[in-house]
């Protein structure tokens, strides 16, 4: 029988690293995570349109308003903040940070590779963890980097009309910080929410729904009751975090309402990891 | 060693496995058979921890799947629906499967030259060919450089030189002491390649026995076509001793119960004359179907034959 041109004829036992490389284990998972999540083409456009949006939303923003600072209203120049626009990219940001989320994971799904991911870690759990934590890193790095240079990108522009702010004013670090913090614990939401719907129109659908309809919703509402709520919203709570300051009581406290936010992620994430190791793959 | 221990899988009301009990033994190729819908990919991934049993214990090197601490180490497998993400090239799925386990990058550019895919390495996998994407999904298997291999239906829509291809790398890890399991509808296939069959419809055991012993069964039911001037003589020197003759035509004798060794030789002790003395093929085919005929779930019409039985002379 002669082998077909492309082919060996038959696979000689290659002298192979069998069982002398040792088994599997979580920083293995992570290595593993970390070569998937560059390998592939979307993920590498998503997070340069996050870092791109992140670090370019800001700056072209704070152009626009000094360019025609003279004709804006005294409210519109008493209420300009540097810090909030120095960091303000994250309105671009977060939904592809949130998007490519969903696709860390429902593109497994979607391509069937999850199986090939849990037949070389059957526990399950570790992948899931990887993916989070790999794609929080990633997305935390890049961000506070991005964040970074849109803050000092907005006060060299604004410097001229004596706006800027320096990192060490009030608020300002913990408003860049925050953005790249909002920004990690958003995209595990997302990732959470792939996992558990297992689907990318569906994931994205549920992320956006969750995060940017809701709000919506809610304002359709009696005024009383929408207003209690209101606060408590993921996005309203997430966005205490990365804001210099608020005014007035419709927001939680800064941390407080970082600390609500990180719940809703902790339970989508955690209903994930039960479902990842309770159904079938 | 694949153990399967009285193994039912329910989806919701559809029973796919039941009450399913098997040994696949090690250093031989097992095939598993059955028709559409028997439970055959569903007991392959309740063997790779992927779905999970309703009731029973699948076992691979007496643990549990899950619990194996180097899977890819121990058993590789070929799934029928691809697990490879169609975005990324097949050298970075490869290395990533590679690096859950530690295996070295070097194993890596060894298993693509194995199937034959260095040109296309480094070129995304949502492009491959059927062909290319199952030399991809084996590559993927002898990763870790398994004792055991499970296949299911490796050579489903590939083309003749692609199953010849997938054919002889079977033998080659048969050859090489590893077991092999792998499934197809095909018992034609399986003659060639299997050495022990199991054999399921509906979700349950038909037949657990050697290819050898299915063979032989077939061929116990082929018929000797005999032409001969002398019909009626040969018919009478034959009867008697479990013979059975039958005739088609005049001058046309069908003998079943005698090889046609004993059919020439007694004409030749009458003196009667032969035109022909053909033994008919019996089909493996035919015999399989037997096996499962009311097993088979979702029967065509007219009961069509599958193509491509491979006879076998009696
Ligand atoms: N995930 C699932 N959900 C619901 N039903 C399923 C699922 N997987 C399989 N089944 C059903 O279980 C039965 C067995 O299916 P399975 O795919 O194991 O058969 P098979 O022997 O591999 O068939 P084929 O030869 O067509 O590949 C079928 O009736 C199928 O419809
Ligand atoms: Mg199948």
């Amino acid at each position: 029988m002669s082998a077909p041109a492309l082919s060996p004829a038959v696979p000689g036992r290659v002298a192979g690293p069998a069982a002398a490389g040792g088994g599997v284990t979580q920083a293995r998972v992570v290595r593993a995570e970390w070569t998937k999540l560059w390998s592939l083409r979307s993920t590498r456009w998503s997070l340069l349109a996050a870092v791109v949006a992140q670090a370019a939303l800001g700056i072209i923003v704070a152009a626009a308003q000094m360019s025609r600072w003279g004709s804006l209203s005294p409210h519109d120049r008493a209420t300009f903040d540097s810090i909030d626009v120095g960091v303000g990219g994250y309105h671009l940001s977060q939904l592809a940070i949130g998007v490519l989320g969903v696709l860390v994971i429902s593109g497994e799904y979607s391509t069937g590779m999850i199986r090939s991911s849990l037949m070389a870690a059957p526990r399950r759990l570790p992948v899931l963890w990887a993916k989070l934590g790999v794609y929080a890193a990633v997305t935390f790095v890049l961000m506070l980097v991005s964040a970074l240079v849109s803050f000092f990108g907005v006060q060299a522009i604004v410097s001229g009309h004596h706006l800027q702010h320096g990192l060490g004013d009030p608020h300002a670090l913990r408003a860049v910080v925050g953005t790249a913090l909002f920004l990690t614990v958003l995209g595990a939401l997302a990732l959470g929410l792939g996992a558990l719907l297992r689907n990318t129109a569906g994931g994205i659908a549920a992320f956006v729904g969750l995060m940017f309809v809701l709000p919506g919703v809610v304002a359709l509402l009696p005024g009383s009751i929408g207003d209690s709520i209101s606060p408590y919203l993921p996005i309203n709570a997430a966005f205490t975090v990365a804001t210099s300051t608020f005014d007035g009581p419709h927001h939680l406290a800064t941390w407080t309402g970082f600390a609500v936010f990180c719940g809703y992620a902790a339970i989508v994430v955690l209903a994930a990891a039960v479902q990842l190791v309770r159904r079938d793959a | 060693m694949i153990e399967i221990e009285h193994v039912t899988k329910r989806y919701g009301e559809k029973l796919a496995v039941d009450d399913l009990s098997f040994v696949v033994r090690p250093g031989i190729v097992t095939g598993f058979l059955g028709p559409n819908g028997a439970g055959k990919s569903t007991t392959m991934r309740m063997i790779l921890g992927l779905d999970a049993p309703t009731r029973g214990s699948v076992r691979v090197n007496g643990r549990r799947y899950r619990d194996l601490a180097a899977p890819l180490h121990e058993i590789g497998a070929l799934l029928e629906a691809r697990a490879i993400h169609t975005g990324r090239s097949a050298a970075n799925h490869l290395l990533a499967m590679a690096q859950t386990h530690g295996i070295p990058r070097s194993r890596v550019d060894e298993v693509i030259d194995l199937v034959g895919l260095r040109d296309v390495a480094r070129k995304r996998a949502g492009a491959f060919s059927l062909g290319m994407g199952q030399r991809l999904g084996i590559a993927s298997a002898l990763l870790g450089d398994p004792r055991t291999v499970i296949l299911d239906e490796p050579v489903n829509g590939l083309d003749p030189e692609g199953i010849l291809w997938i054919r002889t790398l079977l033998k080659g890890l048969a050859a090489e002491g590893r077991t092999v399991f792998l499934s197809s509808h095909l018992m034609s296939e399986m003659a060639l390649t299997a050495e022990h069959l199991v054999i399921i419809g509906r979700g349950r055991l038909i037949a657990d026995t050697t290819v050898e012993e299915v063979v032989r069964q077939a061929s116990l039911d082929a018929a000797v076509r005999v032409r001969t001037p002398d019909a009626a003589a040969l018919r009478d020197a034959l009867a008697g001793d479990g013979v059975i003759v039958e005739s088609s035509a005049a001058g046309v004798l069908e003998v079943r119960g005698a090889p046609s060794e004993r059919i020439g030789e007694i004409a030749a002790r009458e003196g009667l004359v032969l035109h022909e003395l053909t033994p008919q093929r019996a089909s493996l085919e035919d015999a399989y179907l037997r096996l499962t005929g009311d097993a088979v779930e979702y029967h065509t019409g007219d009961g069509g034959r599958a193509a491509g039985d491979l006879e076998l002379v009696a």
